[in-house]
């Protein structure tokens, strides 16, 4: 029925700012927290859209990456130029461009809005963080812009949820309205020079001779960027020969006297000027303000460092010690739903998958929350704040050593606990080389998890001398050693990353430091909400199932009838003798005990005839040269989903029940007892010291791989990540594994 | 003075002085434009980070930090007195 498409047509519109100007919050504030995110074809930016809420009529707001100009000289850049222009087929083109302005810094931010100005849409001008106008002493007449400008102004304070309403208002009558022309005058590019006028009267009407239609805009772009976004599609589009015609051009206005590109941001900005005149008045004060004051002592040579060293503990300390009781809570959760589950449902392959399979997928999701969330509270408050730009500012210069920013310090740091928050911190990159590589060298960074493989390794394997008169321990030694391998590594890591993966100019660090003020709840809620869901939703699903996979592994195809038998003897043993309510007798006990080895002694048997076993057998002769036998082959391809499984699977592996942990002697007696054919120990330092640089550096963890996925939006990023850390974990080991034999 | 022009990064503590020119005509040139480092724009020095670099600048009415390769492009003279 047409009517009904008509009526029901989606209109669009598109949010667009600088960055930091609240444009997520007012989106929120506009759409709710129900966005639909994907990304932009061929590109790595996110792509996110909401519907309007309360309003008549369905229109989607598209929010575009936030972008300082309309240049297009990165891909944040050209997304946002080709949405706004309709260049995107399976993105429907803006009916109308939000222009999201910082109401305390009206005169840098209105630079961009010149631009967007230029390509024709209609145009609603935002004022956020409205709030701030007065707290900083300026004054904005609004009114009087809006006049100047032809174009409605609406003030809001976004993380307030202030002038929304009239925001919205806005909306639907500009999109009713008819399209308003803004007269030449009215737009910055009157304030070129003729010579330019001409030459792009000059290159309209060549292209158009060769059949292609541009907009000014267009070719104001064509002309001022050199080998810019719209040269390169026009000349992927087989019209080479414009490059020639614009250097032609460029020549021409050089000697005219018209410097490309100063002149644009030099018009612009004269534009900008005229403009606030009057509009916008700032305090004639030549004194520091309040924030600078503060900047004087948390950007301090020592006041400064000192204070960024003890946020910095006090993040970590809380990401610790108030993760670890939820995080508890949620094993102990898991632990009895098993146990529920086992009470009603007899062994099998059904109840294998519940408890072992899908409990343990879902635990091993879960158990990720609280450490999201208590760093995400902790980020959003430093953001809101003001004080993570100045964390960046403190440590840029020793990340720069490594080709890195400021901003990379904080992801990495917190990838000391966990990869996974520590991958979702690299958001706050806004440059996407860097956040790349700090992306890609994170998982490298020693997470709580080695720390379980490490201790049982050391406590069995490594002697315990003592040096220094006991201050000293060699175990200690090798811990620390382990702790900072990662480290060490990802320093040569990030280098080639940068030089061969991601190479260009030298990042640039023009970074605003807004002032400082206190942070909103509203914005912290939102962020670490969004943060969590993106986790448990998108990167969660994909966790779940290779929990399922690798329990499907090593399940099956074995027969698991004599165990199911011998689980169903044990539990009932176990009912018989709890319900004689006295102490068990020493016959049952001995009954219970030997009971227990039969289960394990079976389990190991299942575990090798499986398809996991199979694995480990047929990997044998690949992981030999690192001095492991099949079995740690088993445990390390189990450990796939997170590193910390390989102790429990060491521990079915060796009949010893999968509860084992990193303090069971019965383990280390095991592991100090397994013989290769020849009968030679298989456990020595030297593969202890393999198995544990392998772990230091490999990307066993699945959990880690899908947030890369998740974050880079790619398929190609996870898989590189996994073939660079697992050929530096095996090169690694196989060093390790040689060198202590050559010494030995 | 023989050379009344020097680049931004020579600037002391709480001083001001006056955008001569952006050297280059690259990407960061361009940036740099864009966020407002224009000649004949008065610009001043608010603080050094710990270790020297980058610095944060006062231009336009907003707080903006620069590295030191990018201030050492940023030409400026001394203000009028």
């Amino acid at each position: 029925m047409p009517t009904e498409s008509t009526s029901k047509r989606v209109r669009t519109v598109a949010l667009i700012g600088n960055p930091n100007t609240g444009k997520s919050s007012l989106f929120n504030a506009l759409c709710g927290m129900n966005a639909r995110v994907g990304n932009y074809p061929g590109v790595t930016v996110e792509q996110k859209v909401g519907r309007l809420s309360g309003s008549t009529e369905p229109i989607d707001v598209i929010d575009l990456p936030g972008t300082y100009s309309l240049a297009a000289r990165s891909a944040d850049e050209a997304v946002a130029v080709n949405v706004l222009s309709g260049a995107l087929a399976q993105q429907a083109t803006p009916e109308l461009a939000i222009v999201i302005l910082d109401a305390s810094n009206v005169e840098r931010n209105l630079y961009l809005f010149s631009q967007i100005y230029e390509l024709g849409l209609p145009v609603i001008v935002v004022m956020n963080m409205w709030d701030r106008v007065s707290a900083e002493g300026l004054t904005v007449d609004a009114e009087l812009l809006s006049q100047r400008l032809g174009v409605p102004v609406v003030c809001t304070s976004a993380n307030k949820r202030q002038g929304i309403e009239q925001l919205k208002k806005a909306i639907e009558q500009t999109l009713k309205a008819p399209k308003p022309t803004p007269l030449p005058e009215q737009l910055a590019r009157a304030k070129f020079p003729a010579v330019f006028h001409d030459e792009v009267k000059l290159l309209s009407a060549w292209l158009e001779s060769k059949g292609r239609r541009a907009t000014t805009y267009e070719v104001d772009r064509l002309l001022i960027d050199s080998d810019g976004h719209f040269q390169k599609s026009i000349c992927q589009s087989g019209l080479t020969e414009i490059g020639e015609r614009i250097n032609e051009a460029r020549d021409r206005l050089q000697t005219a006297g018209c410097k490309v590109p100063m002149f644009e941001t030099k018009a612009r900005y004269a534009w900008v000027r005229q403009l606030i005149d009057g509009a916008v008045v700032r305090p004639e004060s030549r004194s520091a303000s309040p924030s600078d004051r503060i900047d004087r002592w948390l950007t301090h040579r020592w006041v400064g460092m000192l204070f960024f060293v003890v946020v910095m503990f006090v993040v970590f300390q809380s990401i610790t010690l108030f993760a670890r009781l939820p995080m508890d809570w949620i094993q102990w959760l898991q632990a009895k739903a098993g146990g529920g589950v086992e009470s009603v449902l007899g062994p099998g392959p059904l109840r294998s998958l519940i408890v072992d399979g899908i409990l343990a997928g879902v635990g091993g999701v879960i158990v990720f929350v609280p450490q999201i969330a208590i760093l995400f509270l902790f980020i959003a408050i430093l953001e809101d704040c003001g004080y993570m730009a100045r964390a960046a500012f403190v440590m840029d210069k020793i990340m720069t050593t490594v080709g890195l920013s400021g901003k990379s310090f904080l992801p990495l740091m917190s990838s000391f606990a966990c990869a996974v928050p520590g991958i979702m911190a690299t958001r706050t990159i806004e440059n996407r080389k860097d956040r790349m590589v700090t992306l890609l060298i994170a998982p490298l960074m020693s997470c709580s998890a080695r720390l379980p493989v490490y201790i049982l390794m050391v406590s069995a394997f490594v002697p315990e001398n003592t040096y220094a008169g006991g201050w000293v321990t060699l175990q200690g030694l090798v811990l620390m050693f382990m702790q900072s391998l990662g480290a060490l590594v990802a320093i040569p890591v990030a280098w080639i990353l940068k030089k061969f993966f991601f190479p260009g100019e030298p990042a640039t660090f023009l970074m605003e430091l807004h002032s400082y003020k206190w942070p909103s709840p509203i914005v912290i809620y939102q962020r670490v909400w969004e943060r969590l869901v993106a986790f448990v939703v998108r990167a969660g699903t994909l966790i779940f199932c290779t929990s399922i996979l690798v329990w499907a592994a090593a399940y099956f195809p074995g027969d698991h009838k004599s165990l199911d038998l011998s689980v169903m003897a044990l539990e009932k043993l176990q009912q018989e003798s709890s319900k004689i309510g006295k102490r068990p007798t020493p016959d049952t006990e001995a009954a219970i005990a030997s009971a227990h080895e039969q289960i394990n002694l079976e389990r190991s048997k299942l575990i090798e005839s499986s398809f996991l076993g199979m694995a480990g057998h047929s990997i044998e002769p690949l992981v030999k040269p690192l001095g492991w036998d099949w079995k740690i082959g088993v445990a390390v391809i189990a450990s796939f989903p997170a590193r910390e499984v390989i102790v429990a699977t060491l521990g079915t592996i060796y009949s010893l029940g999968s509860d084992a942990d990193e303090e069971s002697q019965g383990l280390k007696e095991q592991m100090k007892q397994a013989r290769w054919p020849d009968g030679r120990p298989v456990f020595s330092l030297a593969t202890a010291c393999s198995i544990m640089v392998f772990f230091a550096l490999c990307a066993q963890c699945s959990a880690t791989l899908m947030t890369i996925r998740r974050e880079t939006n790619s398929w190609r990023w996870p898989i590189f990540s996994f073939v660079y850390m697992t050929t530096l974990a095996y090169i690694g080991a196989w060093l390790t594994y040689q060198c202590f034999q050559l010494w030995s | 003075m023989t050379s009344p022009n020097f680049s931004l990064d020579e600037l002391g503590q709480d001083e001001s002085a006056i955008i001569v020119e952006i050297l280059g005509d690259d990407a960061v040139a361009s940036r740099l434009m864009e966020m407002g480092l224009i000649e004949d724009e008065p610009i001043s020095m608010i603080g050094k980070a710990p270790m020297g670099d980058p610095t944060e600048f006062a231009v336009r009415g907003y707080r903006i930090s620069l590295r030191k390769n990018e201030s050492t492009r940023v030409i400026v003279r001394r203000e009028p007195k």
